[in-house]
């Protein structure tokens, strides 16, 4: 969706870590994404590549963890797991899922030197 | 471009990053506000702004060179969400409350915020338009006599909480206030950002079609109303409203809908008892 804006915002955050741990380069960054982030994977490693010359993490290796998408069934009133927005509940097969967990976009980690 | 302050073009056309590009507001005597992007060859103090492409961090440990591991658990928007924050405390404190209009263009969000600012009478608003280009927008909500505040984005698909910060500090809100806050029209990008506002209001229009709460599911979950828009229009264009409801609850079955037609006034009266509810209830 706009991928750019976040390896800008991943920009700004490993630079305030780099003033804060002084390091100067990153080697590995890991982010964690949920499914429902709304996040291209391949467009924000592209971005990535290109919004981080320049910082300390130009050349670092992106890694993106996937976390599950989880959901809450109006039906069964229980917490469910889904891989798609749309798919229906697993336990009770009904429509109507609320989101409540699996829109993380976090930087969880990073490797540096 | 930057989650937190709309700066945009760290990169040239060729690739390589140059010095901070920054886009902030500035207010000309009309009122109208601009995203430029600009250089900056000076510090930027308030708010904790940061300039990018100024190389590595400059700090070096002599003898530190082993691979280390950073513990961050920090939220890619963790920015933009402190300054919705902090909008949010402004809001608060005055008892005001502040909706996020939110739809693909075209809607009729302008449209229906000029028959809402009609029929709030005499009640304290404000208005903040973002649009990518031209000052269209504001000058037909500054034609009811309200305040308004243009925000151009520029190349930005959405607004930010820091954008709307400075845009509140130039509306100078009166306690008990309405914030209609017109996003960028976009189904997607404005569902991602919290801009301190109390809820977003998603806007469709009855000639988008059906499908669409399923095509672009995040806007509809991240809304806690939608607007059925140009309701007056189904018997033309054969639009099946029960079936936009169906839709839409499949995505948010918790969201509240309105069916309404700015035009000719069918609706609209449970819309502006919407709004009385919600700012009384935030003050209660």
């Amino acid at each position: 969706m706009h991928e750019m804006s976040l390896a800008e915002g991943i920009r700004s955050l490993i630079e305030d870590q780099a003033r804060a741990h002084g390091f100067s380069r990153v080697t590995v960054v890991r982010l964690e994404i949920g499914r429902f982030a709304g996040v291209e994977k391949p467009a924000l490693d592209f971005a990535f590549d290109v919004v981080m010359r320049g910082s300390p993490a130009e050349g670092a290796r992106l890694e993106m963890i996937d976390l599950p998408g989880r959901a809450l069934c109006y039906d069964c009133t229980e917490t469910v797991e889904i891989d798609h927005r749309l798919s229906p509940c697993p336990k009770c097969g009904g429509g109507r899922l609320m989101p409540d967990g699996g829109d993380e976009m976090r930087i969880k980690d990073l490797e540096v030197a | 471009m930057c989650t937190v302050c709309g700066c945009s073009d760290t990169v040239t056309a060729d690739g390589k990053a140059f010095g901070h590009s920054h886009g902030h507001a500035h207010s000309h005597a009309d009122g109208h506000h601009h995203h430029h992007d600009h250089d900056h060859g000076h510090d930027h103090h308030h708010h904790g702004h940061h300039h990018y492409g100024t190389g590595p961090a400059g700090v070096s440990v002599p003898g530190m060179s082993q691979a280390r591991l950073i513990k961050v658990e920090t939220s890619i928007l963790a920015k933009n969400d402190a300054y919705a924050m902090a909008n949010r405390r402004v809001l608060k404190a005055l008892g005001a409350l502040a909706v996020n209009l939110v739809s693909s263009p075209g809607s009729g969000k302008t449209t229906l915020l000029c028959e809402t600012i009609r029929r709030l009478g005499t009640a304290p608003l404000a208005v903040i338009e973002g649009d990518q280009q031209t000052s269209a927008d504001a000058d037909r909500i500054r034609a009811t006599g309200a305040t308004a505040i243009q925000i151009n984005t520029g190349k930005g698909c959405h607004l930010d909480a820091h954008m709307v910060g400075h845009a509140m500090d130039d509306l100078t809100l009166k306690p008990g206030s309405f914030l209609f806050i017109e996003n960028v029209g976009n189904l997607v990008c404005p569902a991602a950002f919290d801009l301190g506002e109390d809820a977003k209001i998603a806007i469709l229009s009855v000639t988008e079609g059906e499908d669409k709460p399923l095509k672009y599911p995040d806007m509809f979950t991240a809304a806690k109303v939608a607007i059925l828009n140009k309701i007056d229009l189904a018997p033309h264009t054969a639009a099946d409203l029960d079936a936009y409801e169906s839709n839409l609850r499949r995505v948010n079955p918790s969201i509240t809908i309105l069916r309404v037609s700015a035009r000719t006034g069918q609706g609209m009266e449970a819309w502006i008892q919407w709004l009385h509810h919600a700012r009384t209830a935030k003050v209660m």
